[in-house]
């Protein structure tokens, strides 16, 4: 009698450890997966703030749009954490502005330089959506009740959407 | 870049999700890029060099229509061989939701792991009751990509999270220039339909009930129907008497496909629904084929709003029959659809789809780590 509970009792702890662990492994993994697309949305953002600097110091654009761009750019690239998200989205909102002048690509010669601004555009919107994805499935992992009670998601901050606006200039769009 | 492409559904059947794979993958071949397609295969099909065999398929009833899916430890233990012999830089899984060897790729590997979604539907039984069970191995996906817009929602329903959209693209160039078929068209009375026979949602009984409105008042008018499925279903639907007016050419091959497309008045698109992009209508298109669809809201899109090709009410027979008497008799609407058409397509051309396709590819690759096999 006293070994059948022994033997009931040992498998059901057995058995809670095995799934407590593959819980805190595959929280693991989502913390993994959620600090690679944040460095890849970083280097993202990054890129774009230096071919904007880029394009801006090129020559190629007429000195006002320059110092526009220039200025956006540079205010992207040195925003703190909490001015990030509104620095990057007024980049965005100055590119449209820039590239969607009139005659922009007639005047503008340099199919390399927009080609790497094109790619660096939307490599913003992608890595983003990515982040954005990575945030929401390990703050649904870390709500669990399981989670929280155990303490599973350690000392990890709970983490945050990047919320801009990255809508790419309309002569750029893919279609 | 080494990039290995997995496939779910057996490559020598075609489908769309095959032929986005072929082309995807000959763009970066083109571009100078290594890479291998895993997909299952028939067991004396002829391969092309990048593409390897992942075992036999099973015809299995999946989500409306009889899918041929590969699964079980044996074809899991050779995508694992295909992962760790192919030292890949990223992973691109297609329709990793489906019970085929996409989801086995996901299940076996690590590292950067890109997924696209071709297929959208109302409300999936079968997704909702496998969504938990997919969850880790969808979890390991860092980068996801959605065809259509119906497939990013249908994405965001069942599995939570969100995806970019790229479009399916179209090797346009291929399907410029072809021989019509011999016996066949254009002559003024051929209609044409690609497709399985058998799968209802691709519409071919309306198609096949607005042609017996049709045929009798039309003596020269003809049916070509290019796809697999069984010729006698099709008679079933069909007065005798019309039964020589209608060619079923069953499976073609791909050249005969371009053919046909060229052999036709009229390409006839009688799809119900669940369409999530026109890949068949783009060939088409490529081709300069006249064409009538349903205006379901992805050939409604890719048609330009009737521009590029007419279209009718969905799952309406008289409606079909009606459009198609208009563009039987009137040749040179015929000739301007055709023209908008070969114009409207330019935008899904392939080059500019890998190109996007590959920004996703450098996105999540960030890191220098290569995809491995996952010891679980």
């Amino acid at each position: 009698m006293t070994t059948t509970v022994i033997l009931v009792v040992g498998t059901i702890v057995l058995l809670t450890a095995v799934y407590i662990s593959w819980r805190a492994g595959r929280l693991d993994r989502l913390h993994i997966r959620l600090e690679t697309a944040q460095a890849a949305l970083d280097a993202a953002l990054l890129r774009r703030s230096a071919v904007c600097l880029e394009l801006a110091g090129s020559r190629l654009l007429d000195p006002a749009t320059s110092l526009v761009l220039a200025a956006a750019a540079h205010e992207a690239r040195t925003a703190g954490p909490d001015e990030r998200e509104h620095a990057e989205s007024d980049l965005s909102r100055t590119l449209r502005a820039v590239v969607d002048q009139e005659r922009f690509r007639e005047k503008v010669h340099a199919p390399e330089l927009l080609e790497e601004l094109d790619s660096a555009v939307a490599k913003v919107v992608y890595s983003r959506r990515f982040y954005n994805t990575a945030v929401g499935v390990t703050r649904v992992a870390q709500r669990r009740w399981l989670a929280r009670t155990l303490r599973l998601a350690g000392h990890t901050d709970y983490p945050l959407f990047f919320e801009i606006d990255d809508a790419p200039p309309a002569a750029l769009a893919a279609e | 870049m080494r990039i290995g492409i997995v496939c779910p559904y057996l490559w020598d059947v075609p489908g769309g999700v095959q032929a986005h794979v072929r082309d995807l993958a000959e763009a970066l071949i083109e571009d100078g890029h290594r890479v291998s397609v895993i997909a299952p295969a028939s067991d004396d099909a002829p391969l092309p060099a990048y593409v390897v065999s992942a075992g036999r398929a099973v015809p299995v009833p999946y989500n409306g229509s009889v899918a041929r899916l590969t699964f079980g430890f044996l074809s899991a233990n050779r995508v694992r061989k295909w992962i760790r012999e192919g030292r890949f830089d990223v992973l691109h899984v297609h329709e990793p939701a489906v019970p085929s060897i996409g989801v086995l790729a996901c299940w076996v590997a690590r590292g950067p792991i890109v997924a696209t979604f071709h297929a959208s539907y109302q409300r999936s039984r079968a997704m909702s009751v496998a969504a938990p069970m997919l969850q880790s191995a969808l979890e390991k996906i860092t980068g996801r990509i959605a065809v259509s817009d119906a497939a990013r929602k249908t994405l965001v329903e069942h599995l939570g999270g969100d995806a970019v959209l790229i479009p399916n693209g179209v090797t346009v160039g291929r399907y410029a220039e072809a021989e019509p078929l011999p016996g066949w068209g254009p002559d003024g009375g051929v209609i044409g339909f690609l497709g399985r026979m058998d799968e209802p949602r691709k519409g071919l009984p309306v198609l096949l009930e607005a042609f017996a409105k049709l045929a009798p008042e039309r003596p020269g008018l003809r049916l070509m129907v290019a796809g697999p499925g069984d010729a006698d279903d099709v008679y079933a639907r069909v007065p005798r008497d019309l039964h020589d007016r209608v060619g079923l050419l069953g499976l073609v091959s791909e050249a005969d496909k371009v053919r046909a497309y060229h052999s036709v008045d009229i390409f006839c698109a009688p799809n119900l629904g669940g369409e999530s992009f026109g890949i068949v209508l783009t060939e088409a298109m490529s081709a300069g084929a006249p064409i009538l669809a349903s205006d379901i809201p992805a050939f409604r899109r890719v048609l330009g709003d009737g521009q590029a090709g007419a279209l009718f009410a969905t799952g309406d027979a008289a409606a079909l029959a009606r459009e198609a008497a208009r563009m039987l008799d009137d040749q040179a609407l015929r000739a301007k659809l055709s023209a908008e058409a070969r114009l409207a397509v330019r935008k899904y051309d392939w080059s500019t789809v890998a190109r996007d396709v590959l920004r996703v590819y450098e996105t999540v690759v960030g890191a220098p780590v290569s995809v491995e096999d996952d010891p679980l």
